[in-house]
């Protein structure tokens, strides 16, 4: 009996398949027959392509077709949309910057994608892709997000001035400047956003059937939304609307990139369409690095405000935001999210921010895990350890003197949003408790006559989840015996399946295992996406909609088998009850009898929630080598509410180590002369490894969420936004009381930290 | 130009005639449909492509399938009991919440039994320096580590 | 990859046959760098000849002042040999914190000197332990094999058998791991032979390479204070973006003293 299961930690229903290897991801699917793609890539940062020989390909032993930006041009093609319309701050739209499938006349990053082999092996198509002769004039390439937009840089498009895509001011300036003139005391911060690879441990794949006889394709590929890809493929690229279904099957991870389009999809339904042929891609790892939309690339000027008394007065911030070569879906937005989030969980008169995206000659930025949220509250939180420092207040009561207070929800913060609820001085009271924060100097003099130096450091974090577009949508169907729930989420990892069948189970008083779930078909599930934290409020608080239409649709029907007016019936247990007698009728009894019951929702409810927490965090540092090691760990978070306890947990730790990589290991560094990644591999790029993170101890302070009716308020990203402040603040704990220094930037290396002591 | 290799898998002999350049995990995923190995970098980082060969856990992804001709090969597939119940090892990563994607978890539980195997009973400290070989994105490894020692335990428990 | 021929030989005779009707053949002996450049087309060799199957390759022996280890014997056998920690106990512990776990299961001793890549671990033990390199044609003394990136002495057609270390009185291996390919960064090998001792830094520069002045120093007394102000000058080291020259020269006298330390203990 596993009934009113929210709450409980329910072992993942997912799992006794993925751990015996029984997954199907999109590699794992394989018909006969399929070709195999190769996708030949750029070399160059940039460089103009005056002509492409693919004579000696085509005729290579397998070869079945080689095609070109010269082909998609004579299909006539759409380019990839970036959806985000934004208007510079003097009213002109931001510049664009279409983006063909494969390259046409010029390449604008390392990877762009040049020609298409097909052929009857993945060797054969490899092989011939050698073969194919490209007349490449290299051009000067900019790969830094500031120079970029310094006079004299390289245009990564001519026609976008400066590599300025996008100019504009968040927020009221003049409230903004106004707090800053009668300020006590003003704090500044010059800081870096380490620009990320998100590196699911699944690479993209894309693979492509074809039918002859319906004239439509099926793409078979790793993503969050199949929905989204079937509307901008389908729709925009290559203009064949429905004769695309998008299907994900199991997905290896996605963390915000797979939500985005990327050329190779259209591109493998395109060729499988030319060929009337099943083709299948399956990116390496190589070429993950060089195209996958890559996260975060911020150079940031930020100023504190405060009165005599220590009270923030307004934040105010210049970012320059990399968007690499081509604007990628929703990337414009991103950046936007750190003015929204500068204002975190204190109260301030005014928050401003004067946003400058720029265009580099590197891979395209987008959505990493977080997506805005920790750039925005890394620029406050940083900016606050400096001012309790300058002004000698403790940090804790520096930020205690400033939260917002219970009292005050719902509450309009300096940059627009409503918070519905929180209580951020009890939290962090209990994270403080749980750190043993007084027990510090203690800890610090054990570690000192190890000779090793110990810091301490503080975060509170919010951030915005829920929220409005894509909507939140749950088709539900009843009949005779199952439940079939069809969200428009795509599960990445989280266990949606588990958490779905547990919210069903109890909005219908139906045993979880009579329950299906069934997702990742455009032609079967709503419209939907996941990110942005959203599942648990969206598709959560959707599956209940959902689930009460269906009651009410099944009344009628009950109404008749039971012989007695639908007002004295009532719903509960999975049977429809006539009040004051024992005569029922089980929901199954009445869908079979209405030949199946249907409900969807499908809705914006733009209700926003706001996670929020605290990470506080002990560093232990290798004066001699720079080597920092994560000695303890602490985090509370309110989330509003658990759905499932143990795998709330797991969103937390994962999330977090991500944030433990951007902080101490992670980079994607371009060469700034010729725009090479040079870190395009697991050789080079820094993942975290089990024995560089440590355990956490993790504990709630929850406040239920106002705002949907299951008080939930998400979770998937809270980690990544919590672990980057926490860290450095640790770190300059050290670096402040040994050399006086203010910042260190992300990535804190050891080789970092070890200049920092020894300079 | 091909050759054939031969060699047992989960206690069936296999045999095929395979490209030279055929690396041991493309003979099991492309050659056998085996999938449960997977392939998550090309520079034999990430360990998503660990099997045992011979009862030593390798990486499929860094051997040619001739290497392994006439060698022993368990998947995470042989992994299970024949009636189907799961080996101690992953079912406590299921008991742990050990996993999310899943795309690591095959070469995790495959490192992981390899592991215990080669130390009986792992300290934290031990499991997260001897599981540098394989990288996981969405667990942030406090519940693999958690897995581990269970599964040490209960391995030990029933041998 | 790119194709290739492949042997599988069943005696270094064979395999020395093969060598001799290719000359763009490559001894396979595990593969675990060989491959994996391959894999990368950065390596297009006309066919591989591998050595797995040559039981002879495959041995450890202790014996009076020596250890020698049989060219295809892997990592993982090296690390967990009762033989070897009794008698070598560096050498264990270096052959254990090579690669990972899986690469320490596949890749061998002689695959590792023959590439000589620069930030391998086995170089430093080799030069470190004064050994000798045992070819199916000659002794080389490891001062004499190792030639600089991926360059050694052997001629073509010349395989690897054996290498013999010296065994010291005390030795210790110190390795400073790039977070990334976990290859050593800086890794440095100290041993004390009595009346003498070596020295042997990998991964600083562009092949492993001893410092005489802190032998020297260590030779009058095998103490970390000995090591502590020698400084080892940056000009000639390894500046990449995961360490700057100087940096890797403060850690090579960090780790001097370090793995001193642990010599002692």
């Amino acid at each position: 009996m596993t009934k009113f299961a929210i709450g409980q930690t329910v072992h993942r229903l997912e799992d006794p398949t993925l751990l015996q290897g029984k997954g199907c991801y999109t590699d794992d699917l394989r018909p006969q027959g399929a070709a195999h793609a190769f996708v030949l890539r750029s070399p160059h940062a940039h460089a103009l392509i005056r002509g492409i020989d693919t004579t000696a390909a085509r005729q290579a032993p397998g070869v079945i077709a080689v095609l070109t930006g010269q082909d998609v041009k004579a299909d006539d093609l759409g380019t990839m949309p970036c959806i985000v319309p934004v208007k510079n701050h003097d009213g002109t739209p931001r510049g664009e910057t279409p983006r063909p499938v494969l390259a046409l006349d010029r390449a604008r990053h390392v990877g762009d994608p040049v020609a298409l082999v097909v052929a009857e092996t993945y060797h054969a198509a490899r092989d011939a892709a050698e073969l194919i002769e490209v007349d490449y004039e290299p051009l000067p390439a900019v790969a830094d997000v500031y120079g970029a937009a310094q006079p004299g840089a390289p245009l990564v498009w001519p026609e976008i001035k400066q590599n300025i895509v996008a100019d504009l001011h968040l927020g009221s300036k003049e409230a903004a400047d106004a707090a800053f003139a009668r300020a006590a005391h003003i704090s500044k911060i010059e800081l870096v956003q380490n620009r990320l690879v998100a590196n699911p441990m699944e690479p993209r794949a894309a693979f492509a059937e074809y039918d002859p006889a319906t004239d439509r394709s099926t793409l078979h590929t790793s993503s969050q939304s199949v929905a989204l890809l079937r509307a901008h493929i389908g729709d925009i690229v290559l203009k064949i609307g429905d004769k695309l279904r998008v299907r994900s099957g199991n997905v290896g991870g996605a963390f915000g990139m797979k939500a985005m389009m990327h050329p190779e999809q259209p591109m493998i339904v395109w060729a499988s369409r030319r060929l009337k042929r099943a083709v299948r891609w399956t990116g390496d790892r190589s070429e993950g690095f060089l195209t996958d939309v890559q996260g975060r690339d911020h150079k940031v000027f930020a100023e504190l405000a405060l009165d005599k008394d220590g009270k923030f007065l307004a934040v105010r911030a210049t970012v320059y935001a990399g968007m690499g070569a081509y604007l990628s879906q929703f990337a414009p937005m991103i950046p936007q999210s750190v003015h929204s989030m500068m204002p975190s969980v204190y109260a301030f008169e005014a928050a401003h921010l004067h946003l400058i995206e720029t265009v580099t000659n590197t891979v395209p930025v987008d959505a990493y895990r977080g997506a805005g949220r920790p750039e925005g509250i890394y620029v406050t939180e940083r900016l606050i350890d400096i001012a309790a420092r300058e002004l000698k207040i403790a940090p804790d009561e520096l930020r205690r003197r400033n939260f917002i207070k219970p009292s005050q929800f719902p509450y309009t913060t300096a940059a627009g949003l409503v918070y519905d609820s929180g209580d951020f001085e009890g939290l962090q009271a209990k994270a403080l408790k749980e750190a043993d924060w007084a027990g510090f100097p203690a800890r610090k003099a054990a570690s000192e006559a190890r000779g090793k130096l110990r810091g301490i450091g503080l975060t509170m974090y919010v951030e915005r989840c829920g929220g409005a577009a894509p909507p939140d949508s749950v088709a539900l169907k009843v009949n005779k015996d199952r439940v079939l729930v069809l969200p428009g989420t795509v599960d990445n990892g989280q266990g949606h399946m588990t958490v779905l069948k547990q919210l069903v189970s109890e909005y219908l008083g139906i045993d979880m295992e009579k329950i299906d779930v069934s997702q990742g078909d455009s032609d079967a599930n709503p419209f939907g996406l996941t990110g942005g934290s959203r599942f648990a409020v969206v598709t959560g608080t959707a599956a209940g909609i959902a689930a009460k239409e269906v009651v009410d649709k099944g009344m009628e029907q009950a109404a008749k088998m039971l012989e007695a007016a639908a007002a004295d019936i009532e719903y509960g247990d999975g049977d429809y009850k006539v009040k004051g007698t024992d005569r029922k009728a089980t929901l199954f009894d009445v869908a079979g009898a209405a030949g199946g019951i249907e409900a969807l929702h499908i809705k914006n409810t733009g209700a926003l929630t706001f996670p929020n927490g605290c990470h506080i965090v002990e560093v232990e540092i290798d004066p001699q080598t720079g080597v920092t090691r994560l000695e303890r760990y602490t985090i509370v978070d309110d989330f509003g509410r658990a759905l499932n306890p143990m795998l709330l947990l797991g969103q937390v730790h994962g999330g977090t180590v991500q944030g433990i990589g951007q902080a101490l290991l992670e980079h994607a560094v371009y060469d700034n002369e010729s725009a090479q990644l040079l870190t395009g591999s697991f050789m080079d790029y820094a993942m975290p490894r089990a024995d560089d993170v440590p355990s956490f101890n993790t504990t709630f302070h929850h406040t239920p969420c106002t705002t949907n009716p299951l008080g939930v308020k998400g979770a998937g990203e809270a980690g990544s936004v919590g672990a980057p402040p926490a860290i450095i603040n640790a770190i300059v704990d050290v670096l402040h009381a040994k050399k006086g220094i203010k910042h260190i930037d992300m990535p804190a290396t050891r080789e970092k930290v070890w200049r920092a002591l020894n300079g | 130009m091909s050759v054939k290799v031969s060699m047992n898998v989960n206690g069936k002999a296999v045999s095929a005639e395979v490209p030279e350049r055929t690396l041991l995990v493309s003979f099991l995923r492309e050659t056998l449909n085996m999938t449960g190995t997977h392939v998550g970098c090309d520079t034999a980082q990430c360990g998503a492509c660990t099997i045992h060969l011979n009862g030593r856990a390798i990486k499929s992804c860094n051997i040619l399938a001739m290497q392994a001709e006439g060698g022993n090969v368990t998947t995470i597939e042989g992994l299970a009991n024949a009636d189907g119940t799961l080996h101690p090892m992953q079912e406590a990563f299921r008991q742990n919440h050990g996993l999310q994607c899943g795309f690591c978890t095959p070469g995790m539980v495959m490192s992981a039994v390899d592991l215990v195997k080669n130390t009986p009973k792992p300290t934290e400290e031990q499991i997260r320096e001897l599981m540098d070989g394989n990288i996981c994105r969405c667990t942030g490894y406090h519940n693999i580590v958690k897995a581990i020692a269970a599964g040490a335990t209960s391995m030990a428990a029933n041998p | 990859m790119y194709q290739f021929k492949f042997q599988k030989a069943k005696s270094v005779a064979e395999a020395f046959a093969g060598l001799g009707k290719d000359g763009d053949a490559k001894l396979l002996a595990g593969g675990q760098s060989l491959i994996a450049a391959m894999k990368l087309r950065l390596s297009q060799p006309s066919a591989l000849i591998d050595l797995g199957d040559i039981a002879e390759l495959r041995h450890i022996k202790v014996e009076t002042g020596t250890v020698t280890i049989g060219a295809m014997t892997t990592h993982a056998t090296v690390a967990a040999s009762a033989e070897v920690k009794k008698a070598l106990p560096a050498l264990a512990m270096l052959a254990g914190s090579i690669g990972d776990r899986q690469v320490r299961n596949q890749g061998t001793i002689g695959g590792s000197i023959a590439n000589n890549d620069p930030a391998a671990d086995y170089p430093a033990a080799c030069l470190g332990l004064g050994a000798t390199i045992s070819t199916n044609k000659r002794k080389i003394s490891a001062d004499a094999f190792f030639k600089g990136m991926y360059e050694t002495a052997l001629d073509a057609g010349e395989i690897i058998i054996s290498v013999s270390f010296a065994i010291p009185k005390r030795a210790a291996y110190v390795k400073f791991k790039n977070p990334a390919s976990r290859f050593a960064i800086v890794g440095v090998l100290v041993a004390d032979f009595g009346s003498s001792a070596r020295v042997a830094v990998t991964g600083a520069g562009p092949g492993v390479f001893r410092i005489a002045e802190m032998e020297k120093a260590l030779a009058a007394k095998f103490a970390p204070e000995s090591v502590a102000n020698i400084k080892v000058p940056a000009e000639g080291l390894n500046s990449d973006l995961h360490a700057q020259a100087d940096y890797r020269a403060h850690l090579i006298t960090v780790l001097a003293q370090r793995a001193v330390a642990a010599a002692l203990t």
